[in-house]
């Protein structure tokens, strides 16, 4: 294992983009060690000093790379289904260098030692930067807070019941409540349980698959109900993925009014609606569900006005057992990491915002949510760097993966925007000419599973 | 080769077939009926032939009628009535069909409580797979035999007035029936309390009521769907009681209807639930035991047209092998 990378880099031939400076053009960076030592549109004049290991970007994109602010990444307990390794990998190969995961684990993360587990495995890992979340309420029962102050102590970065809403009005408002003693992020699953006991969106595709559906008020109904809780409270709170135009407005709203409120989506929801679907396509089984053309669009507008502050991956890796199943059987979630750019890209070049403005949203946006010192291009900032092409188109292939599950909603679909390289901490950990050439001088794969 | 009239390998439903499909599909169900009726009812159609009755869901009648289809027709029938609760906790249903198909049937006819689990099977398979009924999807047969007894009764679809009333929400015999009906040019009403009719019914092209007088004004043919305890998760209506006040089907309501208006049920009815004795077995009016007899016919056509398209899917596969090697 390496330790601390020694010696300066500079990547040069670069479109540097750094939302939090606002910053958009050609320019050079310099790394030592683990840290940004500087970087200006001409740095070096021509001249790179002859010890400095140079990295030519090609003049593609130099970007703070991504933080994902969720994903579930199943170790402890589901290894099956993902490990930090593999997960790790995934990430780093989607251009991810900070990951905040979900305390869903087996045990929960809703004690110190399981939270020092994950860290611990990650960091030795050395691939992307792994977080947590504390279970907001012990075991993600929704009865008994868990121990926040505690759990924040040992590294947990915000509060969630994970892919369940903490459903219950009063332990959500006293979850609110405690969390502000010490200052800490409520992050909420928006969905009304007893509405949400559907297989997919309630409409016309659910009626005449002969699915259960479930209505948007169910995000709708337990969003309006947290904004009194917020405002009641003076607590700070996180909708996760939202869904819905109503959703979109209820957070302006609360903005508008002076709460402590954020929110994000994921790629899902700006670019699928509920025609995923398609005929019984487990893989389109989301929650929140996939939606109508509506609500799609007006998530787009949400992340062009800002109401939506992030796009999370929503990265919920599920083995082909928990999806080959009749569709009301199979498991909810997609695979997420390593589409997260190169979808969330399609905002780009479908002209709906600008680059700078759709990597603000994966980067710096749910940094300064989770109170991490990430997503930024300066002097002194850690060296989490990703190099893109934005313009270079790919087919999802999910067999492709480098995560251990394969369930991703975009599978077969042409993208544009390729992650050339990954750097954390100074380190290149994906590159993908040698991602590359390893997967063609490897053997092929049976693909005996595909019947 | 593939029958030119209805060259599908699978019957997985009535949404996407057309009009003339439909028509040749009754159409050959027609000629058994006659056959069924005489003395000597076993043709050598399908000998040699094997059909598999795969339930994952209790099921009389509709069981029966597929395997008495298959053996008039001369084939060997195979009867697996599986529990969902077995086949949960350890073989897949994908596990089931690739055992099966290893087994060489000719046609499975397939019944599932999970919409699209029929599919599912289907897509795992080199046979025919007609579906018995998936979740609260399609039963394609059941929609085809009412067809059938609407037709032989009224000499058309095109044109009439149909009302289906009951428990629209759970029904894949609502939905089958009116995605056929609709095809066929029939006016469709539904009439159900609102908490039974599905989100956005109306934009399929039914007509929603929730009041059974008015509804079932003028109409040529009521269908009833049984009310389906077991499968209310919760309360969608308070009571039985006051289910039939409104909703069950009684001489009163049905004065509303033409006065040769057929009353319909699939079966098996919950008489002083959802219809009344008096009704029910109104030898004028209720062609409920025909529609019992029709199923058997048209489950034989169906029977015989895919197990002659999966010779000739199975024929195409090995040319394609050969051509390719």
């Amino acid at each position: 294992m390496s330790a601390i990378k020694a010696g300066r880099t500079a990547y040069v031939n670069a479109r540097i983009l750094d939302p939090a400076s606002g910053f958009d053009g050609p320019g050079e960076l310099l790394t030592n060690g683990e840290d940004i030592v500087d970087l200006a549109p001409s740095l070096f004049d021509g001249k790179i000093p002859s010890d400095v290991e140079i990295v030519d970007c090609g003049g593609h994109c130099l970007a703070p790379g991504l933080v994902d602010m969720r994903a579930q990444l199943r170790e402890p307990g589901e290894e099956h289904k993902e490990s930090l390794k593999s997960g790790g990998e995934a990430a780093v190969a989607g251009g991810v260098t900070t990951i905040a995961c979900l305390p869903n684990t087996n045990p929960i993360m809703d004690d110190e030692a399981t939270l020092e587990f994950v860290a611990r495995r990650a960091r030795l890992l050395q691939l992307s930067k792994v977080y947590c979340y504390g279970a907001a309420t012990k075991g993600l029962q929704g009865k008994e807070l868990a121990e926040m102050g505690l759990l924040a102590k040992a590294g947990a970065l915000a509060f969630t019941d994970a892919t369940k809403a903490i459903a219950d009005a009063q332990v959500m408002r006293r979850a609110l409540s405690y969390a502000a003693t010490f200052g800490l992020l409520i992050v909420q699953h928006a969905e009304e349980p007893t509405l949400a006991t559907g297989v997919m969106a309630a409409g016309e595709i659910a009626t005449r698959m002969g699915l259960s559906g479930i209505p948007r008020e169910a995000e709708i109904i337990m969003l309006e109900r947290d904004m009194r809780l917020v405002a009641m409270t003076g607590g700070r709170y996180h909708a996760a993925h939202i869904s819905t135009s109503d959703s979109v407005a209820i957070i302006a709203k609360a903005k508008k009014d002076g709460l402590k409120v954020t929110c994000d989506t994921a790629p899902f929801y700006f670019a699928l609606n509920e025609l995923a679907v398609g005929d019984y396509r487990t893989f389109a089984k989301l929650s929140p569900p996939l939606r109508g053309e509506e609500d799609r669009v007006a998530i787009v507008e949400g992340l062009q006005s800002g109401v939506i502050d992030a796009i999370a991956s929503d990265h919920a890796p599920q083995d082909s057992d928990s999806k080959r199943l009749p569709f009301p059987q199979a498991a909810f979630g997609g695979s997420g990491l390593e589409t997260l750019l190169a979808v969330s890209l399609g905002l780009y070049h479908n002209e709906d915002m600008k680059l700078l403005d759709v990597i603000r949203r994966l980067t710096v946006a749910p940094a300064q949510i989770l109170g991490l010192d990430a997503g930024q291009l300066a002097k002194g900032k850690k060296a989490d760097l990703v190099i893109f092409d934005p313009d270079r188109g790919w087919k999802v292939i999910a067999d492709k993966f480098k995560s251990k599950s394969k369930n991703s909603p975009f599978d077969g679909r042409p993208v544009q925007g390729q992650v050339l390289r990954t750097v954390v901490d100074g380190r290149t950990v994906f590159d993908v000419l040698a991602a590359e050439s390893a997967s063609t001088s490897e053997p092929k794969r049976a693909t005996a599973k595909k019947r | 080769m593939r029958d030119p009239a209805f060259p599908h390998r699978h019957l997985l439903g009535i949404e996407g077939l057309s009009p003339a499909e439909i028509n040749y599909l009754l159409d050959r169900s027609d000629r058994y009926v006659g056959i069924n009726r005489g003395a000597e009812k076993t043709s050598e159609a399908l000998r040699g032939r094997t059909t598999v009755n795969l339930f994952f869901e209790n099921s009389t009648r509709t069981r029966t009628s597929f395997e008495l289809a298959a053996k008039r027709l001369g084939a060997s029938v195979i009867n697996m009535q599986v529990e969902t609760s077995s086949v949960t906790k350890g073989e897949t249903l994908i596990d089931t069909a690739v055992t099966l198909n290893a087994m060489h049937p000719d046609v499975l006819a397939v019944r599932h409580p999970d919409s699209g689990a029929v599919k599912l099977l289907a897509d795992k398979v080199n046979c025919g797979v007609v579906n018995g009924g998936d979740g609260s999807h399609e039963h394609p047969t059941q929609a085809l035999l009412d067809a059938l007894t609407i037709r032989r009764r009224k000499g058309r679809l095109n044109g009439l007035l149909v009302a289906i009333c009951g428990d629209v929400l759970h029904s894949r015999v609502a939905r089958s029936n009116f995605l056929l009906l609709l095809t066929m040019g029939a006016r469709v009403r539904i009439i159900a309390p609102r908490t039974l009719i599905p989100s956005a019914v109306e934009r399929l092209g039914v007509e929603v009521f929730t009041d059974m007088t008015a509804g079932l004004k003028d109409v040529d043919i009521v269908m009833m769907l049984r009310v389906q305890n077991e499968r209310m998760r919760g309360s969608f209506i308070p009571s039985i009681r006051e289910y039939f006040h409104f909703f069950g089907l009684d001489r009163a309501k049905l004065a509303q209807a033409k006065p040769d208006a057929l009353i319909m049920h699939p079966g098996p009815m919950n008489r002083g639930t959802e219809i009344d004795s008096d009704v029910a077995d109104d030898v004028e009016r209720s062609v409920i035991r025909e529609q019992v007899e029709l199923g058997v016919a048209v489950r034989m056509a169906v029977l015989e047209i895919l197990a002659n398209n999966a010779v000739a899917h199975n024929e195409e596969s090995a040319n394609l092998r050969k051509v390719g090697t």
